[in-house]
């Protein structure tokens, strides 16, 4: 049982990058396929708006369901039982906002980016430009992440272990996630999410069902058989192995809690997706869509995480390069053998390709449409510039985005994800809200909370646990933190709130009320949406 | 939300002046656009929003208080949570579970509401302006 372990890596490495490569040869096929015009902004940002929404919402779990979640969520839940669970709950419950509050309203508003709504009846260029720099921060955030967890998955799945093998490996799958985007564009990249998010949603619903069925479809039987199989034993049935040591943790939680569920909706490449549809009845069915995937997909993890424990073992899993993260690939093995394992390491690593190639487009949108276009040229670029800007900016930040991810090897920053959702819930949420319900939230409330909500949570951070003091931070053998959660939402997230209310009350500006009466009109009746 | 236009603005009439039936205002400008300004103090597109703000944002408030009362009870409440009710089967692995049906069961609520009671109004409001009436 154990000699898949003896020489550190899973399975046959050979075969994952076999099945690897077939997959992406096929991801690369469609995008060369589908991207035959692609040369207007409505085709590189939106995809011409033509897609329907159950193909978005499906794209939209591919988007959400990151290689983090994946693995992340099942391994928590293998090792530590219950507070992996919680994770995931906070994962899904969020799509109510978005779905109730937010995308009918956004795709009714606005074209290509959240810079379209915020600024939409503000004083254009400070608008764009807190937009823009809001959503860099949260893409940097999220792709770092995600580049490093390639980095983890090469050395647990394709046996490279040296740090040039695992740079080399990032570098590739940078370069193959650039091609995406500068070829495809956001038709190409959706594609890309949706052959992806089957692929992931297919594989760990015949997992999990073959998982029950092995213990009779009793939900008893295989939580017992986990407990047995967990060195936590009965405790993983039970919340607190994570968070429960200290009255700190239990706040972190709670704090993370916070900006899961509130981050959600204000993701920019979440509400970039929006976009690709035709109207705001399509944008309804892309959340349903994506909240149905979400639904079984969590359920699975669920099975799939106390599966692994019951299974494989979580001293196994423990001890296994990669750690926690193995665990759904482990027990892939355990079931299916090496087949399976090298189909799960394919997915997972398609995932990252595609989560990266979604942050860059959306990235490289925000900078072209927001900053180039509005701020530069005052909304009057040269003909065919934008797109070319855009797909020059893609360029830089696949490339930043692969020295990042070099450079994150063997650093612990998983956690960066959580972050980018408590970035997302304390700079762009409450200008996103007071934008479409406030109509006195004027643009020095905008700037206040979108740059308020920005510094205070990057200063926290910077100040927490994640950087030092503990012994997972990044920066090892200096203490320079002062603030005690590792997640900052409980204090930026109703800061920002309030500080949108201060600017708007403190600002001179009034809004233009031409403007707010449109958008108030075309946010919820869609009529001259476009 | 009573805003100052609604005050300002003169009573619905037609072009003799006379009182349109039902409040009805031209929703259109001399040009033919869409004149935001008309709809949105329109009594059809003040009821749409009314509806609309009753009901997603209530809604809003009671999931969000679930969702926290099950993460503040998952934090601090864990001898109730981990209280078996058969076999292993938890009380926390119960509320959790109850967290998916509950936002399954917000989503069609708000699916219906949708599909009842705003999209018909939308439409018909739509048509109207594309009328140019």
């Amino acid at each position: 049982m154990t000699s898949y372990l003896a020489d550190g890596a899973a399975g046959e490495p050979v075969l994952n990058v076999t099945i690897f490569v077939a997959i992406v040869a096929v991801t690369l096929f469609v995008v060369y396929r589908v991207s035959s015009r692609n040369t207007t902004t409505a085709d590189y940002y939106a995809a011409g708006s033509a897609f329907s929404g159950l193909q978005n919402g499906v794209a939209l779990s591919g988007d959400y369901l990151s290689a983090a979640s994946f693995l992340g969520i099942a391994g928590a839940i293998a090792v530590q039982g219950y507070d992996g669970f919680l994770f995931s709950i906070g994962f899904l419950v969020a799509w109510l906002i978005p779905l109730l509050l937010i995308a009918e309203r956004v795709r009714n508003t606005g074209r290509f980016t959240m810079g379209d709504v915020v600024a939409f009846r503000m004083r254009q260029r400070p608008v764009r430009a807190a937009a823009a720099n809001a959503t860099l921060v949260i893409s940097a955030f999220y792709m770092l992440a995600q580049m490093a967890g390639a980095g983890t998955l090469v050395a647990l799945l394709l046996d490279v272990h040296t740090s040039g093998g695992q740079a080399l490996v990032i570098a590739v799958v940078g370069l193959i996630m650039i091609f995406y985007v500068l070829v495809g564009g956001m038709k190409g990249t959706t594609w890309v999410q949706i052959i992806k998010a089957t692929l992931l949603l297919t594989c760990v619903i015949m997992m999990s069902v073959f998982i029950l069925g092995k213990f009779g479809f009793s939900l008893s039987s295989l939580l017992e058989r986990a407990v047995q199989g967990n060195t936590l034993g009965e405790q993983i049935l039970d919340p607190g192995a994570r968070y429960g040591k200290t009255g700190t943790t239990k706040l972190d939680f709670v704090s993370l809690a916070l900006a899961l569920v509130l981050g959600t909706g204000a993701l920019p490449h979440v509400l970039m997706r929006f976009y690709t549809v035709p109207d705001a009845y399509q944008a309804r069915r892309s959340v349903v869509s994506a909240t149905w995937a979400m639904v079984l997909f969590y359920l699975s993890t669920l099975i799939i995480g106390y599966g692994a424990s019951a299974i494989v073992g979580s001293r196994e899993i423990v001890t296994a390069p990669g750690g926690e993260n193995s665990a759904a690939p482990l027990l892939a093995y355990a079931i299916g053998g090496t087949v399976l394992l090298a189909v799960i390491a394919a997915i997972a690593f398609t995932t990252i390709l595609a989560v990266v190639a979604g942050l860059t487009l959306t990235a490289s949108a925000s900078f072209a449409h927001d900053v180039y276009a509005n701020v530069m040229k005052h909304g009057r670029p040269a003909p065919g510039t934008e797109v070319r800007v855009a797909r020059l900016t893609a360029l830089v930040v696949g490339g930043l985005s692969i020295i990042g991810g070099i450079l994150a090897l063997g650093q612990n920053v998983a956690s960066l994800v959580a972050l980018a959702f408590a970035v997302a819930a304390s700079a762009n949420l409450p200008t996103i809200l007071y934008t479409l319900f406030w109509r006195r939230f004027n643009t020095t409330g905008t700037l206040y909370s979108m740059y308020g909500g920005l510094t205070i949570c990057l200063v926290l951070i910077i100040f927490s646990p994640v950087f030092s003091g503990a012994p997972t931070s990044i920066i090892k053998g200096v203490d320079f933190h002062l603030f005690p959660l590792s997640n900052p939402g409980i204090v930026s997230i109703p800061l920002s709130f309030l500080l949108g209310v201060i600017g708007t009350l403190r600002g001179k500006d009034e809004p233009d009320p031409a403007r707010s009466d449109e958008l108030e009109v075309r946010s919820i009746t869609g009529i001259r949406a476009s | 939300m009573a805003t100052i236009s609604s005050f300002t603005r003169a009573p619905e009439t037609d072009h003799f002046g006379a009182p349109v039936p039902g409040g009805k205002h031209p929703l259109v400008d001399a040009e033919g656009n869409p004149d935001f300004a008309a709809i949105r103090s329109s009594q059809d597109f003040q009821r749409i929003r009314g509806r609309l703000i009753r009901f997603t944002v209530p809604l809003t408030v009671l999931f969000l208080f679930w969702y926290l009362t099950y993460v503040l009870l998952a934090a601090y409440a864990h001898g109730f949570m981990s209280h078996r009710i058969t076999g292993k089967i938890t009380v926390g692995l119960l509320l959790g579970l109850s967290q998916f049906l509950t936002t399954v069961v917000i989503m069609l609520v708000y699916l219906r509401f949708a599909r009842r009671k705003v999209d018909p109004e939308v439409e018909a409001l739509r048509a109207r302006v594309e009328a140019g009436s």
